[in-house]
């Protein structure tokens, strides 16, 4: 236990440092518990602050950041407290944006304005949901094959080879059409197009792997009695969470762009829901006649892909560990 | 009743390259009593690490290991990877050469003391912090209270080592391997990581191995001292064996390529020429020869074992692998190379 004695100690070390620890050091018989340790020397420091500070400082992920914060929430809102719902349908057939009906109606008397947020919605529940699944499986996945190496590193980036030769959007297809006519689709599309994307992560974290393995603290932690499970999980992972979550957004962006594909070929999400993918199909034969059932939903979804490439774009720099540019 | 704390016994490590086997170490025997330091000197590629890995159980899963390493009477040869986690932190501690990467970037010092605790005793966070600060203060870590929440690069290379100490003292092994702790740093803070070493020792009372291709570390710090040569150890002795009577003439050439404080300055170094052979096992004879001032014709035929030198009444045992090492022992320490031939100053070879 440290007693008084080390913190004399610690006291007269830390005069000569004056110019390192602006603020006092603790009192004698003060509380010495590391964690609740005056803010400076700890929080101040944590790896995540630094990320978060960098982050912050490029004023192009911030846009990104505030934008998909403000469309989320606000689709959420309207959701709830917006006159019409999306399923409503009303008289008002193929009317133009009007104060009543912001983004106008279609041709059914549906309110644009509702349908295009729910559409964000659904798209950003499947991106997500996708981008968990994928960086989930595509991390343990990557994480046991660098790892391990040797045959089970063979067998499952084979795997991988396989997926990735596969036309992707052949198989979302054919694995679309079998889930199309399921109630609550959006779920199935989620896992397929999930178990499409998995395997970029996967390599990109063997490739981490591969490295990290070979690392002096890796072998230093084994020495310490530290078992390959807490290696992978304790010691390795945090060091590759960089290329994990910028590439957990770019997935964010893809799937929304897949799942756009699917319901525009008419295969992913099914009336009465929405998704922006499906307004624009929708939408398309009237572009020129009643441009706002075309022009809202594909607005939408350009800022909506925008706003998280932005966010992707940002996350990269700040775990650059080569810019030093923003680092102090 | 007292069994060394570490004994190898006829250590063999083989790896299966594409060029045929490489022996690493042949027949590696030496032990460790518990509280005392054992030296392992020799060149790089003379198999010092190899042996305190195949300690440890982290050579690579390709390696063939023969022969036998207990700890503490226990065989760890052939212990599966589970069984070796009792041994590994509480049992053996290792320090490794480099601290700028033996250390995980992305956690805090104290996370990282504070871990290698809690993975061998049931304590809370906050008292395994607690721990690490107290084992900070240990090794000599000014202001252990404020650094603990720092990272890794916050600290210099000499501070990274003793938080490396800290780590391998933090479950109280009774055996430390230090693989050359000091290579990897200034020759100014060697000094100060050598001190925090002894103080690691004193309080957890264990025993280390130190392996070095320093000897002014050895001089320092060991006990007793194993010099290794292209895998076999070729002189094992206390440190006035090896530093006032070495046997062998590899030791010797050894000490005569350091400076000496005590010389006149006027002194030339004698370095060995050549170097060490890339594949020990596959020559006849003594390894060394090729390069031995001392060599004969049984050198080129017979490889010598280690036997007893002969030295003054009660001292421990000195063994050498030389042919001549009661000869070798009688010379100047040092001096029984040439002086380098490639100076120009240096006069006509002789």
């Amino acid at each position: 236990m440290p007693d008084d004695t080390s913190l004399s100690e610690a006291e007269t070390t830390g005069s000569q440092e004056v110019g390192q620890h602006s603020l006092p050091m603790p009192p004698p018989g003060g509380h010495l518990s590391p964690l609740d340790e005056h803010g400076m020397t700890g929080d101040a420091k944590s790896q995540a602050r630094i990320v978060l500070g960098r982050f912050f400082h490029q004023r192009l992920a911030v846009i990104g950041v505030c934008t998909f914060a403000t469309l989320g929430v606000s689709a959420l809102l309207v959701g709830i407290f917006w006159t019409y719902s999306y399923t409503d349908i009303t008289n008002n057939l193929n009317t133009p944006p009007s104060w009543s009906d912001p983004f106008g109606t279609n041709s059914i008397g549906s309110d644009m304005f509702s349908l295009v947020m729910h559409g964000t919605i659904k798209d950003i529940q499947i991106a997500l949901l996708v981008a968990a699944m994928a960086t989930l499986v595509g991390s343990t996945i990557g994480a046991v094959a660098g790892f391990y190496r040797g045959w089970v590193d063979s067998l499952l980036m084979r795997l991988v080879d396989l997926i990735l030769v596969v036309p992707i959007l052949a198989v979302l297809i054919v694995l679309a059409h079998i889930v199309a006519k399921q109630a609550n689709n959006w779920f199935f599309l989620a896992i397929i197009i999930g178990a499409l994307s998995w395997t970029y992560v996967a390599r990109l974290v063997r490739a981490d792997f591969l490295s990290l393995r070979e690392r002096d603290f890796v072998e230093a932690s084994r020495a310490l009695g530290a078992s390959n499970t807490r290696l992978i999980v304790r010691h390795m992972l945090p060091n590759a969470i960089g290329p994990i979550l910028v590439n957990a957004t770019i997935t964010v962006a893809q799937s929304i762009v897949l799942e756009s594909t699917l319901s525009f070929l008419g295969l992913g999400i099914q009336a009465p829901d929405v998704s922006l993918g499906l307004l624009v199909s929708q939408g398309q034969d009237s572009a020129t006649t009643e441009w706002w059932l075309f022009v809202f939903p594909v607005v939408f979804l350009v800022i909506l892909i925008l706003s998280i490439f932005l966010m992707g774009d940002g996350l990269r720099e700040a775990f650059d560990p080569k810019k030093v540019k923003t680092r102090a | 009743m007292t069994s060394p704390s570490l004994e190898f016994e006829d250590l063999e490590v083989d790896f299966p390259t594409k060029d045929g086997i490489v022996r690493a170490v042949r027949g590696v025997s030496c032990s460790l009593e518990s509280g005392q330091v054992l030296g392992i000197v020799g060149e790089s590629g003379s198999g010092k690490s190899v042996t305190a890995l195949a300690a440890m159980g982290l050579l690579p899963r390709n390696a063939i290991v023969r022969g036998s390493v207990r700890f503490k009477g226990r065989e760890l040869l052939g212990l599966k990877e589970k069984e070796y986690s009792d041994v590994r932190g509480t049992g053996i501690g290792m320090i490794f050469q480099d601290p700028m990467t033996s250390l995980n970037p992305v956690y805090s010092i104290g996370w990282q003391i504070a871990e290698a605790v809690r993975a061998h005793q049931s304590v809370s966070k906050e008292e395994a912090l607690l721990e690490a600060v107290r084992l900070l203060k240990t090794v000599g870590i000014p202001n252990p209270e404020d650094r603990v929440t720092d990272y890794p690069h916050e600290f210099s290379g000499g501070m990274r080592q003793r938080v490396v100490i800290a780590i391998a003292m933090a479950n109280n092994p009774d055996v430390i391997l230090a693989d050359e702790p000091t290579t990897a740093l200034d020759v100014t803070v060697q000094a100060q990581v050598l001190a925090s070493l002894k103080l690691a020792l004193t309080e957890t009372h264990a025993a280390l191995l130190l392996i070095t291709h320093d000897l002014g570390v050895i001089a320092g710090l060991a006990d007793r001292v194993l010099v290794m040569y292209a895998g076999r150890s070729v002189e094992m002795g206390s440190v006035d064996d090896i530093f006032y009577r070495p046997a062998m003439p590899y030791t010797h050439g050894l000490l005569g390529s350091l400076p000496r404080l005590d010389s006149d300055g006027s002194e030339r170094l004698r370095p060995i020429p050549g170097s060490p052979p890339a594949n020990a096992g596959e020559h006849q004879g003594c390894p060394f020869a090729p390069r031995c001032p001392r060599r004969a014709a049984i050198c080129e035929e017979q490889e010598p074992e280690l036997t007893l030198v002969p030295g003054p009444e009660g001292a421990e045992p000195h063994r050498a692998a030389c042919h001549f090492a009661e000869e070798v022992s009688q010379a100047e320490p040092g001096k029984l190379f040439a002086i380098s031939s490639g100076d120009p100053e240096a006069g006509p070879v002789r």
